[in-house]
């Protein structure tokens, strides 16, 4: 039998050698901590704190402003100095909150509970929404929304995301090899809130220690198994995933849970798990430096609100003075920087400095040739082409009759195109104009 | 006052920020490339007269499209090899003795009039090169329908007329064709190495292969055009092709005419072929079928330019009816049908 996969899918360049075999260190905490208010998708948070404010490391520094929405706390002990705009790395202003680090290094009292497991599922699921934990992969869901399905969508696997697709990013990997044993007692959580028996964890083939390794961190769970998917890019989306190992395709338009199924990362489950053991919330996670433009590619331990800027000082800066391009979250699907002030968040999985033999010079595009390889490798079974010739002349309506909003903007058309085509700017252009 | 640190060039563009290294103008070139073979075969067959044919049709093609673009004040795309191909196909697809005007304004039409008109490459509804052949077919048809022996020595001008073998299919019928090659075996071998009348490029099974293989290896086509197409015809000629039912013989079918070249090199044309592969078997299908018709049942005896023109027409009908199947809509529609 062949590895679990799915249909279409594209195979870029994976460069993950320069940065899968360095082990985790931890990064320098910042001397100002910027903390966004609105870093999951969902109601940005209220600030409950204002200037001069003294607070202790792991502090809630804003509330949800809503039931999709998690907490922010505060990443370094210090002094509350500024609330206002920042600039983020989705390229937006966001309210954030700075705080300047006293280096005393001082914790908010944690709740620390080595019987964990014996607490019931709603105890649980409060001490993931109270840790503000949320889709660490870069997608930045509240978890507990996805902990939380209503009645008449009974829930009956829950699939560890461990496939790191996107080309370049190493973060997942280094955390499956040198945490095996706490993703595993994060599953078991998840299992636990969602009353579900059978587990699974995913990872693409490229990554054969951290399938070796997780395999003898389950070996004793029966009712967990470790699937050794295609090296396949989307392969960890969510979607894709599930088809993958379950063979359950999520209708359309459609959430995992409406096929009984819930999807967390690695980096996700061990939040989860360091919330419900020690009460600790996510003030930092891993992030891959990496890139030909990066002197010394690392995967570092980060406190959130450290500013890009030092992460990439951290890992010898850039390798030498001429323009780069800096990307937060992978090649694929990731935020090119016009800042290097703009900090970590909950969903930063990787910086990538990219040298100009590295990306894509751009360019003027072409013409759709009709070749058809975007229809080819789409992973949703979408016409891209079709979408996005619709959409260059402005007939946005008929977009919704090629399942537009199917298109979860992976931008494995983008990279196919011989044309060089922005296909999934013009797709996000037609979602703009039109209503679902 | 600390001093202001340099600030470091930073590129911004939108994702992905990876791209795959195939290029529309790479493409172009590489089936231009694969089309050598089968262009050197024509000239070792045909003589001189197969270069200068072929040679007219290329310049033509790069003049005309850049005096177009000039005259209607566009960017030049001269170098993308699309043009190259345009002439190349259509000299290819002309027989050795045309006079030499005929290149010229079959390629005029086929790049101001099928290409540019209708808004350039990846505009055109009908494959630009087969438009131009048809053109110049009916405009002269005695000079398109004149076929020379394929054994002029390469110095020499003269040519000796002969017929095709699918010419002498339909009006002398199979016995003719035999006594004129010899026995079946020596018929196929020099069907396939291309030693018979007919279009310049389009003789050799051999040479064309060679460089189909190629296109396929690289992936730059696929199985499902040539495939189906083939497939139509073989059975359609093992089916009605002979005396009586069930007793045609589909190998002279596939080897003779324009079959190879048009089902590899032009039906696959992405343009104006259909994109989802499920719809480019009808296109195959429909290809062979209505090649077929006029091989067996039509004036002219070959029917593979207008088989592949007509599909064209349909193309846009079969892509808007024949979509792709859409992720989570699969399994629920069998669930409906149940």
């Amino acid at each position: 039998m062949g590895l679990s996969t799915f249909e279409g899918g594209i195979h870029p360049p994976e460069h993950k050698e320069l940065a899968e075999h360095s082990a985790i260190v931890e990064a320098k905490a910042p001397s100002r901590a910027i903390i966004p208010l609105s870093q999951h998708i969902g109601a940005p948070c209220e600030s409950i704190v204002e200037i001069g404010k003294e607070v202790k490391k792991g502090e809630v520094v804003g509330n949800p402003g809503g039931f999709v929405s998690a907490p922010v706390h505060s990443s370094v002990s210090g002094k509350v100095i500024a609330i206002g705009d920042f600039p983020a790395s989705n390229g937006r202003m966001v309210p954030s909150v700075v705080i300047e680090n006293d280096s005393k290094e001082e914790w908010a009292p944690l709740k620390d509970d080595p019987d964990y497991m014996s607490r019931n599922a709603d105890e649980l699921r409060e001490m993931i929404k109270n840790a503000g934990i949320v889709g660490l992969g870069g997608a930045t869901f509240p978890s507990h929304v996805k902990l939380s399905p209503p009645k008449e969508k009974p829930i009956d696997a829950v699939i560890i995301n461990g496939a790191e697709c996107e080309p370049y990013l190493t973060a997942d990997h280094r955390l499956m090899v040198e945490s095996p044993k706490e993703v595993v007692e994060g599953l078991k959580i998840v299992m636990k809130v969602l009353g579900v028996k059978k587990g699974y964890i995913g990872i693409e083939s490229n990554k054969p220690d951290a399938a070796r390794i997780m395999s003898e961190a389950v070996a004793g769970e029966s009712n967990i198994e470790v699937h050794v998917l295609q090296v396949k890019y989307p392969q960890g989306a969510e979607k894709m995933l599930i088809k993958s190992i379950l063979d359950r395709e999520v209708p359309a338009g459609g959430l995992p849970m409406d096929i009984g199924v819930v999807v967390h990362n690695v980096g996700t489950a061990l939040a989860i798990y360091e919330a419900c053991r020690f009460g600790k919330p996510i003030i930092e996670r891993i992030v891959t430096v990496t890139g030909k433009g990066i002197k010394e590619p690392k995967n570092l331990k980060v406190r959130i609100g450290t500013p890009v800027s030092q992460l990439i000082e951290e890992a010898g800066g850039f390798i030498d003075d001429g323009p780069v391009k800096v990307i937060i979250g992978g090649p694929m699907m990731g935020f090119a920087q016009y800042s290097l002030d703009v900090p970590v968040t909950k969903g930063t999985s990787g910086v990538i400095a990219m040298t100009s033999d590295e990306y894509e010079p751009t360019e003027k595009f072409g013409p759709c040739i009709r070749c058809g390889r975007c229809i080819d490798i789409c992973p949703m079974g979408l016409m891209p082409s079709m979408l996005s010739l619709f959409s260059e002349k402005g007939f946005y309506e008929d977009c919704k009759e090629y399942n537009l909003f199917d298109c979860f903007e992976c931008g494995s058309c983008t990279y196919v195109c011989p044309s060089k085509r922005p296909i999934v700017q013009f797709v996000r252009l037609a979602k703009s104009m039109v209503k679902p | 006052m600390v001093a202001k640190k340099k600030e470091h060039e930073l590129i911004v563009s939108v994702s992905p920020h990876v791209k795959s290294d195939v290029t529309t103008s790479g493409i172009m070139w590489t089936v231009n490339i694969a089309l050598l073979p089968a262009f050197i075969f024509s000239v070792y067959f045909f003589g001189p007269r197969a270069l200068i044919v072929t040679s007219l049709c290329i310049v033509t093609a790069l003049l005309s499209e850049w005096g177009f673009q000039k005259f209607t004040d566009k960017d030049t795309t001269i170098t993308d090899g699309s043009a190259v191909l345009t002439g190349l196909l259509l000299g290819l697809n002309l027989p050795a003795t045309v006079p030499f005007y005929i290149p010229v304004i079959g390629t005029i039409s086929a790049i101001v009039i099928t290409k540019q008109l209708f808004g350039g490459l990846g505009y055109n509804i009908f494959n630009p090169a087969l438009i131009g052949r048809a053109f110049v077919l009916i405009t002269w048809p005695r000079a398109m329908t004149t076929w020379m022996k394929p054994d002029a020595a390469f110095t020499s001008f003269d040519a000796v007329s002969a017929a095709t073998p699918l010419g002498i299919l339909k009006e002398e019928g199979l016995a003719k064709l035999l006594v004129e090659f010899g026995d079946k075996v020596n018929l196929y071998t020099e069907l396939f190495l291309g030693h018979r009348a007919g279009s310049l490029g389009e003789t050799s099974v051999l040479a064309l292969l060679i460089g189909a293989c190629y296109l396929l290896y690289k992936r730059y086509i696929t199985w499902h055009i040539p495939l189906s197409f083939i497939g139509t015809v073989a059975v359609i000629a093992w089916i009605f092709g002979g005396e009586g039912w069930f007793n045609g013989d589909p190998l002279i079918h596939i080897l003779s005419g324009g079959l190879i070249l048009g089902a590899f090199f032009m039906a696959t044309d992405y343009v104006t072929a259909p994109s989802v592969r499920k719809g480019q078997i009808v296109f195959g299908v429909g290809c062979g079928l209505i090649t077929m018709l006029i091989r067996l049942k039509g004036g002219y005896p070959e029917g593979v330019m207008f088989a592949i023109l007509l599909m064209n027409c349909f193309t846009p009908m079969i892509d808007r009816n024949m979509r792709s199947s859409v992720f989570g809509a699969r399994k629920q529609v069998k669930e409906e049908a149940k």
